[in-house]
């Protein structure tokens, strides 16, 4: 080839057709699809809308099964009541998981963070407001903590927050010296602890301040996520964090405060538990981490990062509360009631993976 | 002899016991458009990675527009006026073209919803993608809307190329652009190269496509052993001279330093 006669800038030879060629946006003939494969596209397009009919369904069906006791508006705001706490332990893990992380770590934060204000407020007669204020500021920095650790320190999540739940969970029991703070002094000292125990009757419907404060969290969340810059470096974060550094995301940055915002929710959470349960136990909620992963997981975020919306976790956890209730009043034994929740977790992962088989 | 607008002198940089660049120079020059070119493993990802910001050299130094620059992070780059096209591409595949666009560069509205409340703008920002796409000619994407990984990897490639056009101010750097597109986009892509520089910005280019690399540059930097050999003029070598130098074939000699 003799290039040094080649007229620069023409382009080459065979390119010289593409004067012609079509201009139009491409458009296809389409198949009929089947039924089965449409439904499979729509909740390609809105993942959310697994565990919503899956959560519509399941109250039909033990509306059906269990009858008026179920489906009353005592006991649906009963469940909501009822899956606050944990409702809002999975807001603070969704967070986590679409960062393609997990966080072992967020009910052992808010039992911490619940017997500090405690015993600040109810035994060491700080201003119950201060106390509180503590307590938010010690969510924080222990969620900064996990942030660290994942962040600086390099240690994959699961293995930092696995640490830091014995570790928090054993300045709990030191703190509190394994003994729970009273219901009545509570009442006597700091009622403003209990806020979230309030109720506001509608007919026979009960909503608490905390199961109205549950919805009002995600709603800001699910608005920080998807209308703001914030959100969408979160989610481009957890989907591939090398490729977000690199279009300009201090992915670190944005780590930290992903750890620690999750670690201010789980001390708001602390607050509305000592509501829920009256009391303030420092043996409560043990299994609480893997509640709220299964409450993230049956409202279809992926654990790998990246993809599900955060209502999702809502549904979640309404999914499970609805299958307790409506199995309880149906008078099934509480162990078959955990059986089918573990087959729940099974069903929702499963669908999930169906759906992302979705073929054009 | 003019300043160059981005110039390395004595970058090194080892992973271990390997030696990606071995005291690299690297000259661009204002208004051109520079080629690298080099063989596999020869280094040229690394030069690109340490002149953008997504790898610290060990040592030596980059100076733009004649001030010494150490960039901690692609963003810092990037906020210089050096935009990339990673060979990755760097796209978040579960996210929109929108949202890839502007990332890190978001619009947010304007007001209170703004400035309080952190809202984007995605009108704003809808409508400017869109317009970067078509100047890209890449007909065939029918939603702005839709995630990334639904689109082919030319497609892809096409927003990644768009988001640099679109941001780099001072510097555009493109690693093997048109590796995965088809005969027309890869004409419409170098028509766009042609066209930034004709905007005044200088473009370097990282290409294995020997016909691609003389159409468009102005110079070549051939790259071989995490070094710069030698800076040739495309009018006076020809492919096959240029391939025998990066490939060790053949020495080069008295070649020109710089243009």
């Amino acid at each position: 080839m003799t290039d040094t006669s080649q007229p620069p800038r023409k382009g080459q030879d065979f390119e010289q057709v593409l004067d012609k060629s079509d201009t139009r946006v491409a458009s296809f003939e389409t198949r009929a699809k089947s039924p089965v494969e449409r439904l499979q596209h729509l909740l390609h397009g809105n993942p959310t809308l697994v565990p919503v009919i899956v959560l519509l369904v399941s109250i039909a069906a033990f509306g059906v099964i269990a009858g008026g006791k179920f489906f009353s508006a005592f006991n649906l705001t009963l469940i909501m009541q009822q899956v606050s706490i944990i409702g809002i332990l999975a807001a603070a893990q969704t967070l986590i998981i679409l960062t393609a992380g997990i966080d072992l770590s967020v009910a052992a934060i808010m039992v911490l963070m619940a017997v500090i204000a405690g015993n600040l407020a109810v035994y060491s007669g700080v201003p119950s407001g201060i106390a509180l204020l503590i307590a938010f500021a010690g969510g924080a920095g222990a969620g900064l903590m996990n942030g660290f650790l994942v962040t600086k320190i390099k240690l994959p999540p699961f293995i930092s927050t696995l640490g830091t739940w014995s570790i928090f969970y054993a300045l709990n029991l030191w703190l509190s010296g394994a003994q729970s703070i009273r219901s009545q002094d509570i009442d006597a000292n700091a009622p403003l602890l209990k806020l979230f125990g309030e109720t506001i009757a509608i007919g026979s419907a009960r909503l608490t301040y905390g199961s109205l404060l549950m919805v009002l969290i995600f709603l800001v969340l699910w608005y920080m996520l998807n209308k703001t810059a914030w959100g969408r470096h979160v989610y481009a974060v957890g989907d591939d964090k090398d490729a977000a550094e690199l279009a300009g995301i201090r992915t670190d940055r944005t780590l930290l405060s992903v750890y620690a915002l999750s670690g201010l929710i789980c001390a708001i959470a602390a607050w509305a538990s000592i509501g829920r349960v009256g009391s303030i136990s420092p043996q409560a909620f043990y299994d609480g981490n893997l509640q709220s992963i299964t409450a993230v997981v049956i409202g279809g975020i992926s654990l790998f990062g990246g993809r599900g919306s955060i209502l999702g976790a809502l549904f979640g956890a309404l999914i499970v509360g609805v299958f307790q209730s409506g199995l309880r009043l149906a008078g099934v034994d509480v162990l078959w009631q955990v059986f089918a929740i573990g087959w729940l977790i099974i069903l929702a992962v499963a669908i999930d993976q169906w759906i992302r088989k979705v073929s054009a | 002899m003019t300043q160059p607008i981005l110039q390395a002198r004595g970058l090194v940089k080892r992973y271990g016991r390997v030696t990606a660049l071995d005291n690299c120079d690297f000259d661009l020059m204002a208004g051109e458009i520079l080629a690298v070119i080099g063989d596999n493993g020869a280094g040229k990802s690394s030069l690109i990675k340490a002149l953008s910001g997504a790898i610290k050299p060990d040592a030596g130094e980059i100076r733009l527009d004649g001030q010494e620059v150490a960039f901690a992070s692609p963003l810092e780059a990037q906020n210089a006026g050096i935009a990339t096209v990673y060979q990755t591409l760097a796209l978040s595949p579960a996210l929109s073209i929108v949202d890839n666009m502007f990332i890190g560069h978001e619009i947010r509205k304007e007001g209170i919803a703004g400035s309080l409340f952190r809202a984007l703008d995605h009108g704003k920002m809808r409508d400017f993608a869109r317009q970067k796409l078509n100047e890209l000619g890449l007909m065939t994407i029918q939603n702005i809307d839709q995630k990334v990984e639904t689109l082919s990897g030319g497609q892809r490639q096409g927003v990644a190329v768009a988001r640099a056009a679109a941001f780099g101010s001072k510097v555009i750097i493109l690693d093997e652009p048109t590796a995965a597109l088809g005969v027309k986009e890869s004409r419409k892509v170098l028509d766009l190269i042609l066209d930034v520089r004709s905007r005044g910005i200088p473009i370097i280019l990282i290409s294995h496509n020997m016909p691609h690399v003389f159409e468009v540059a102005d110079r070549i930097h051939v790259h071989r052993l995490g070094k710069r050999l030698c800076v040739i003029n495309p009018k006076d070598y020809t492919m096959s001279d240029a391939v025998a130098f990066m490939t060790g074939a053949k020495q080069p000699e008295g070649v020109m330093a710089e243009a």
